[in-house]
């Protein structure tokens, strides 16, 4: 009960990109078409839920006993970096085929901030281990499930006879706005 | 160039977040209120000036192929100082912006001007370059704080201008933010054309 809760939270009430911003960098780049999105959900998730993981564990057995826990920001963002490569190195060995579908989303996500978030995240909320990979893989879900969303309506948008300043970013900036809203009607729900 | 049209740039013709469209996580999530935006602004400004200021320095003992860790460490270093002064002097805007403060590491804007700028100017051009982005950055988030305070609570800096309850709540919470941004950038094109 307690992990339906945080998985329900997170996809849909506190909607990682819709409720808290985080990534909306590559929100805005990759969702114009939807084939783009899927790859990127699938290496976002991936990352996202081996990062919380490792860092998780780094806090707990390095940085906490060893009670520096102010060198949070730098070493997260040292290990996400060269977990990214990692990925990337172990994947072209392991399964050629998946890297030719997430090969150029893994480089961009060293810069994404929801992963750094949810890292940061799952640290303030004090959860444990299971709670945390559960959590990361649920934002991820999250993550995606708004993007391709976004993606199928910018697709459509394109279509659209829109007035010449609203073309392009401030049109897809408005319908991820009335997107958010429809999203808020999720609140409440846990 | 010389250091005047350095400076200004980030102000309008190169401005961060309304041309460039870098750094938008911290640019939706803090600015519910005119205040925090400039907080949040006035910090990342903070860390551009000092880590260009760094690496602008140290640019040329820099092996090429280690520059983005090396740099990344620079800035995380300066993102951390932030961080705990904030923590220390300025609690209440410190829980007001409270994730965006150590995501300043990966904001664009702070790599992106390293990366093409501090790595292959001086000193001196470096801090300018830092300090007109920066205050770009700031003006672009007091712009869209302020207008999501005066539609949102009909208030500007805290100080409240009409009754309690007239405000539009849906530019205070999550969609007013894109919305907000989506009208402002529009209104750039337009003028940007004419």
């Amino acid at each position: 009960m307690e992990y339906f809760v945080i998985i329900i939270s997170a996809i849909f009430v506190n909607n990682i990109l819709l409720a808290q911003f985080l990534g909306v960098c590559p929100f805005l780049g990759v969702s114009n078409k939807i084939s783009t999105s899927v790859g990127m959900t699938g290496a976002v998730i991936f990352v996202m839920t081996i990062a919380t993981v490792v860092t998780y564990l780094i806090n707990t057995f390095l940085l906490v006993p060893f009670g520096i826990p102010y060198l949070k920001t730098i070493s997260y963002i040292l290990v996400i970096a060269a977990l990214v490569q990692m990925v990337e190195i172990i994947l072209k060995k392991v399964s050629p085929s998946m890297y030719q579908a997430l090969g150029v989303f893994l480089p961009l996500i060293t810069t994404n901030c929801a992963v750094l978030g949810v890292a940061l995240l799952v640290i303030q909320k004090q959860m444990n281990l299971m709670q945390s990979t559960v959590f990361a893989v649920a934002t991820g879900v999250g993550f995606g499930l708004a993007l391709i969303i976004f993606a199928g309506l910018r697709e459509h948008l394109d279509l659209m006879n829109v007035p010449k300043g609203m073309k392009g970013i401030p049109a897809a900036l408005v319908t991820a706005g009335i997107l958010a809203m429809a999203f808020m009607g999720f609140t409440g729900m846990v | 160039m010389n250091n005047f049209a350095n400076f200004t740039k980030g102000f309008l013709k190169e401005n961060p977040v309304f041309v460039l469209l870098l750094g938008m996580c911290p640019t939706l999530g803090t600015t519910t209120s005119a205040i925090n935006g400039m907080g949040m602004g006035l910090a990342t400004a903070f860390v551009l000036v000092m880590s260009n200021l760094a690496i602008s320095a140290v640019k040329n003992i820099i092996p090429d192929k280690v520059r983005i860790p090396a740099f990344i460490v620079i800035i995380a270093s300066f993102v951390t100082i932030v961080d705990l002064l904030m923590a220390g002097y300025l609690p209440a805007l410190h829980e007001q912006l409270g994730l965006f403060i150590p995501l300043i590491v990966v904001n664009c804007i702070v790599l992106g001007r390293a990366e093409s700028f501090a790595s292959k100017n001086g000193v001196v051009a470096s801090i300018i370059d830092g300090l007109g982005m920066g205050l770009g950055f700031t003006f672009a988030l007091v712009i869209l704080g302020s207008t999501r305070e005066i539609l949102g609570s009909g208030a500007i800096f805290g100080y409240k201008f009409i009754g309690d309850n007239d405000g539009m709540l849906i530019f205070i919470l999550a969609p007013g933010a894109f919305i907000a941004l989506g009208y402002i950038i529009a209104i750039i094109n337009k003028l940007k054309k004419a």
